[in-house]
């Protein structure tokens, strides 16, 4: 079983965002940037799979700055056994992503190809669908089961209340959602083994996006609110509240 | 004039309120470019007749069978795309919900034109189609401007409004191929009926790590209970690693990211990455025993007490207020 698992660099959840000087970017003064967290299912279960069967390998591929490197190096460490890095910018279309990425994956041997459901930056949730079209692959998103047997895939995603059973054949593009399994911590050894691991480095260019990103702001502050009171003597004061001046019960 | 297509979500037979929505959005779009909505539906047969009594659209294309009983992506991805090729379209509009984010960049990558996903508002000038949306679950606002047509859209429950219920348009059979399923989704299982979608509910009761366990949930499912059938439950990052809810209820930066009109945070602190989530709730109400919970910043009404205490007074009168109209 052969896997690539296209990751992405991210900023950490716990980042407190602020604009850039561009107006139109976040400005990376120091945020902690880390693999998007998604990501880590995809290459937990690549890992996974290949260990069980005891063959294969794991492809990590990453489109972004330079610094994307140690998201790479993070993704060897973990258990992937090469790397690609596509330095560019980076752009806010995922269509000129998911062209960047589908050529790179095109002409390699693979069985599977694995991404996180989205990314916590842009929360675009589109590349991987955009890969599979590209690719002329089947795609199942959001998937928290795989059974794989030979060339036939079952998925079972994540939608409303409940879940979606799909079927497919390999290979085929796979988006991963909490739930696929519980991601490894790098151990001490994989992080040293990592060092030792092939990752190329590959200068892109961009595809022009089909949007223009305008601006990106902070969203308006709250209104002030207030405390209606205290314990359940409250209660009574809170559903006037709730009735009278928002209107929303 | 280019017209507005809108894909009208058809799930377990019924087009809900999500292809509403999409309908309400397609025509504030359709306004502007000055053409027409239509809409675009796959269900088994009856289907086109069901999203034309919704309203708001001149034109519905139905790709009527009884193997599109269940969402096929593909085989609608396809005959959108191609929907969209044979016609005059400035706009397409999506729901962002789960299926709607998973064939919405299917469409787009066959058209060659991008797509802007959860949008929360959408303008028209000159022709060119403008759009807001949250990044960095909520931290920030992107404005984006698309540079050709159509603007592809998928846009966030709760934010536009459906279309008053008019005339219904007509409605026109349009060919699937099933040929064009790469994947075939087999089968729907639905959890517990009766339980509303955190993403999708006009109203969240949320809990947190001041619930102290989840065999106190039942307070919760007590006051969602009582603030009846819009009303949903979710939870924070915490409960749900600490293994107490399922993921499917989480609200924050690797959870859903929700704005219902109505939103309890009960025994949530308000981490950066829960804020993120929620914080375009129209209305929010925390309830924390402690005071200085960074809850209290975005909430509009707080009320400082133990939970153990405040829920069940508060679940009385909620039934209370909602049984006395």
């Amino acid at each position: 079983m052969n896997t690539i698992v296209c990751i992405k660099r991210v900023p950490d959840s716990a980042t407190r965002v602020k604009i850039g000087a561009d107006g139109a970017s976040l400005d990376p003064d120091g945020v902690k940037f880390v693999v998007n967290p998604y990501d880590e299912f995809a290459l937990e279960e690549a890992i996974r799979r290949k260990e069980d069967a005891g063959e294969g390998t794991v492809i990590a591929i990453s489109v972004g700055p330079s610094e994307t490197a140690e998201a790479v190096r993070q993704a060897l460490a973990m258990g992937a056994d090469e790397g690609v890095l596509l330095t560019c910018d980076g752009s806010h279309d995922p269509i000129a992503v998911a062209r960047a990425l589908a050529s790179e994956i095109e002409g390699r041997a693979y069985d599977l190809v694995l991404f996180g459901k989205q990314a916590i930056d842009d929360d675009n949730m589109q590349v991987p669908q955009l890969v599979a079209e590209f690719l002329g692959l089947p795609c199942a998103t959001v998937v928290v089961g795989l059974e794989i047997d030979g060339g036939r895939a079952t998925a079972r995603r994540e939608v409303e209340g409940g879940h979606e059973v799909i079927e497919f054949s390999l290979p085929a593009v796979v988006s991963t959602q909490k739930g696929l399994n519980e991601p490894r911590y790098p151990s001490l050894k994989g992080i040293m083994a990592a060092k030792k691991k092939p990752l190329e480095e590959k200068d892109i260019v961009l595809d022009d996006a089909t949007f223009e990103l305008v601006s990106l702001d902070l969203p308006p502050a709250p209104a002030a609110g207030r405390i209606v009171g205290e314990g359940a003597e409250a209660v009574p004061d809170l559903i006037a509240a709730l009735r009278e001046e928002a209107g929303v019960l | 004039m280019p017209n507005v297509l809108g894909y009208a979500e058809v799930r377990d037979g019924s087009a809900g309120k999500a292809a509403r929505e999409v309908l309400g959005a397609a025509g504030e779009l359709a306004a502007g470019l000055g053409g027409e909505v239509h809409a675009v539906a796959f269900g088994p047969s009856g289907t086109g007749v069901a999203v034309a009594g919704l309203g708001g659209a001149t034109k519905v294309f139905a790709g009527e069978s009884d193997a599109l009983a269940i969402p096929q992506p593909d085989i609608a991805a396809a005959a959108i795309a191609r929907l969209i090729e044979g016609g005059d379209y400035g706009a397409v509009v999506f729901p962002a919900t789960a299926g709607g984010k998973d064939i919405g960049p299917r469409v787009a990558a066959r058209i060659g034109r991008g797509l802007a996903t959860e949008v929360i508002s959408a303008e028209v000038e000159g022709g060119v189609v403008t759009v807001r949306r949250p990044m960095y679950a909520g931290k920030a606002i992107a404005t984006l401007r698309f540079t050709g047509a159509p603007a592809l859209l998928s846009i966030r429950a709760n934010v536009f409004a459906p279309p008053e219920a008019g005339a219904g348009g007509d409605v026109v059979a349009l060919d699937v191929d099933e040929g064009d399923a790469r994947v075939r989704v087999t089968a729907v299982e639905q959890g517990d009926r009766d339980q509303l979608d955190v993403g999708e509910a006009t109203i969240v009761v949320s809990g947190g790590r001041g619930m102290q366990g989840p065999e106190h949930w039942h307070l919760l499912e007590g006051l969602v209970d009582a603030l009846g059938d819009e009303a949903a439950l979710g939870a924070s990052r915490a409960v749900v690693d600490a293994g107490w809810r399922p993921h499917a209820e989480q609200v924050g930066q690797t959870g859903k990211t929700v704005s219902p009109n109505l939103y309890f945070a009960v025994g949530v602190s308000g981490a950066i990455q829960h804020l993120a989530g929620m914080r375009t709730s129209k209305v929010i109400v925390a309830i924390n025993r402690d005071a200085d919970a960074p809850i209290f910043n975005v909430a509009d009404y707080g009320l400082v007490g133990d939970v153990f205490e405040v829920l069940p007074a508060l679940t009385d009168a909620v039934r209370d207020a909602r049984g006395g109209g």
